[in-house]
């Protein structure tokens, strides 16, 4: 919100001389603003409508079940991913961080569900903050240190399960399956914690000083810099969160497959970014919310179930129109966020 | 920073610095070419440099449209796809011949490259993004257009993909030509020098005058055209149209081919030549970890290091 209000602040001093009605100028760039914050979820509202509409399949408690579960893995991966994002950074070890972690996992699963859920964070989360030194201490560009992550990431899996060849297996019956497979109240557990992750997330990023941070170095980090933010430590903070998120999304994935499969995650990291920018999140920093992000999941995912239901299209027009979509959104975005910065 | 360089000692480290970042990826090539001539059994054959070269050959010719558009200081994610959507629409029009298929896959890489320049430059959407979009939508499209691998009988293409002039193959002759036409383009032409300067800063392009749009709508169709080129002789040598797996992560190869070679991510600068070395690099790399019987985990995991490495080495570069 302080976004918006900065920038009506702004523009009432600019827009006087040449625009004769302010009020008018307030209304459009109002509701630029909200198109821009809710067009996502107004889209996804829309495209849930008219599926439940056209197929009888979509609104079963099954279908949307299966699309809560797909999406929460997803949806964790992109909480940290929006918080990177919003730094005007971007991380692509992601996805070889979710594999990682789910391998870790279901390895550690035979001493016990604590160390099935710290050692994928402790690793993903080591690498994460490795990411962060590289990119916030050696001042190397975020693009290239979190490839090259992603490549030394999916190499480690490789090594420790013989070069792919090894799918540990989770204990069916242990407590950390119960943790990828239960239910409560008929709502699968990865669920319920996606829910609770990004509740706190966006309390985080909106509620405490740490998130004030993060939103001043992706505005303007020398700006942010002068005015006392830690640029250095929130940018490494981002970058460990973004591997915690993504080692512990894999451990959850591991534990509802109850096994570490090796092949997992490739593409997961264009998806989460995909999903973040649809959600309303600038790519260029500064501006973005946590729910956003949740909404682009959801949306991917409804997106990828409609295309499944039409059973006569093929899955490889789900790539074509979620690039499609994506294209869609960020010209929407950028149009409308320069229409903001003219007024 | 500034004290320090003018004491003799730093002066000598920058001299050294400055020689590392020119020429560090030659000698990489030259130290792993030694190091495979002496410990590596049976590497010094003609038919081993063939394969080497054979295997460098789609990559190097993918990186070169990729230093173009990093040179502007953006990135080109499509690459991979626009390779895909090749392999496909070269495989659907086989039928015609072969000139008239390998011109439509090209063809497909124009347009791929048009939708990318026109969000880039005249939307003003930042380049990972619109080409991200283009990476999902162009692999999707390519696999609706031929959904599973499908075998490519055509002599003109088997020739293509296997035949040589003196022993050298068809597919290595092409990358070498293409590099030869991008370097003369980088450092002999308007268009080049136009690169550079956009790469420099665009604002200051644009106040002097220069058809910035224009000029990145070029660069990523270039960039979409060497990548169509790329899948049609990747197509031809395999003998057979994947758009499942043909290209993919070819991007993330290409940056590091690029990287590596000393052209920085943030423009201005294109080494093609470097670029070359770095595309060899990777793959005598990877040729020596394999033949040394290390397994593939290590091959990412040293490649990794090298791409951290580059620009570690570029960014003392950008600080002075």
């Amino acid at each position: 919100m302080t976004t918006h209000t900065e920038e009506t602040g702004r523009s009432a001093g600019t827009v006087s001389p040449q625009a004769g009605d302010p009020a008018r100028a307030g209304r459009s760039e109002r509701l630029s603003a909200l198109a821009q914050q809710h067009g996502a979820l107004v889209t996804l509202v829309t495209a849930m409508a008219v599926a439940s509409l056209s197929f009888d399949t979509f609104l079963t408690g099954d279908n949307l079940e299966n699309m809560a579960l797909s999406s929460a893995f997803l949806a964790v991966v992109a909480l940290g991913m929006t918080f990177v994002i919003v730094t005007g950074g971007i991380d692509l070890s992601v996805g070889s961080l979710f594999a990682l972690g789910g391998v870790l996992a279901a390895w550690g699963s035979r001493y016990g569900t604590v160390v099935a859920l710290l050692l994928p964070l402790a690793v993903c989360g080591l690498i994460g903050l490795v990411n962060g030194l590289l990119i916030a201490r050696v001042r190397l560009a975020p693009f290239i240190v979190t490839l090259a992550a992603m490549l030394g990431a999916r190499g480690i899996l490789l090594a420790i399960t013989d070069e792919g060849s090894t799918t540990y297996l989770v204990d069916k019956d242990s407590f950390f399956a119960r943790l990828g497979q239960g239910s409560l109240l008929g709502v699968g557990v990865p669920v319920w914690i996606t829910v609770v992750l990004f509740v706190l997330g966006a309390v985080v990023l909106r509620r405490t000083r740490f998130g004030q941070y993060v939103y001043a170095v992706g505005g303007n980090e020398d700006a942010g810099a002068l005015m006392g933010a830690p640029v250095a430590r929130t940018k490494v903070s981002v970058y460990t969160l973004s591997g915690l998120c993504a080692g512990l999304a894999g451990a959850l994935n591991a534990a509802w497959l109850v096994s570490g499969v090796t092949i997992l995650g490739t593409g997961m990291e264009l998806e989460a970014i995909s999903a973040v920018v649809i959600g309303g999140t600038l790519l260029s920093g500064g501006f973005g919310f946590i729910s956003g992000s949740l909404v682009g999941v959801l949306l991917l995912k409804v997106i990828q179930n409609v295309i499944n239901q039409i059973g006569s299209l093929d899955s490889a027009y789900q790539q074509v129109v979620s690039g499609a979509f994506l294209a869609v959104v960020v010209v929407a975005q950028t149009l409308l966020g320069r229409r903001r910065r003219v007024l | 920073m500034t004290e320090l360089t003018l004491t003799g000692a730093s002066l000598d480290r920058a001299r050294l610095l400055r020689l590392f970042q020119d020429y560090g990826v030659y000698a990489g090539v030259v130290v792993l070419l030694l190091f495979n001539f002496a410990f590596t059994p049976h590497f010094v054959s003609a038919e081993n440099f063939r394969t080497q070269a054979v295997q460098v050959a789609p990559v190097l010719i993918v990186a070169l449209g990729m230093a173009l558009a990093i040179g502007t200081e953006g990135v080109d994610l499509s690459v991979g796809s626009v390779m895909a959507l090749s392999t496909s629409l070269l495989s659907l029009y086989l039928g015609y011949g072969p000139w008239i298929a390998a011109l439509t896959a090209v063809l497909g890489g124009v347009v791929v490259g048009v939708a990318n320049g026109a969000l880039i430059a005249f939307v003003g959407v930042q380049p990972i993004v619109a080409t991200l979009a283009l990476m999902v939508a162009g692999r999707g499209l390519a696999l609706v257009l031929l959904p599973q691998l499908k075998d490519v009988r055509d002599p003109g293409m088997a020739r293509l993909g296997s035949g040589a002039v003196l022993g050298v193959p068809y597919l290595v002759l092409i990358a070498a030509a293409l590099a030869l036409v991008v370097a003369f383009v980088v450092r002999r032409t308007t268009f080049g020098r136009q690169v550079l300067a956009i790469g420099d800063s665009r604002a200051a392009a644009r106040l002097a005058g220069l058809p910035v749009r224009r000029v990145l709508v070029v660069v990523y169709v270039c960039g979409g055209a060497l990548a169509a080129v790329a899948g049609v002789l990747a197509t031809a040598r395999l003998a057979a149209s994947d758009p499942t797996s043909l290209g993919t992560l070819m991007e993330l190869s290409a940056i590091t081919a690029v990287v590596v070679g000393g052209t920085p991510l943030s423009g201005g600068r294109v080494r093609v030549g470097g670029t070359v070395a770095g595309a060899v690099l990777i793959q005598l790399l990877t040729t020596t970890l394999i033949k040394h019987d290390l397994p593939p985990s290590w091959t990412q995991i040293a490649q990794a290091v090298v791409i951290v490495l580059a620009v570690y080495a570029a960014r003392e570069r950008g600080r002075r």
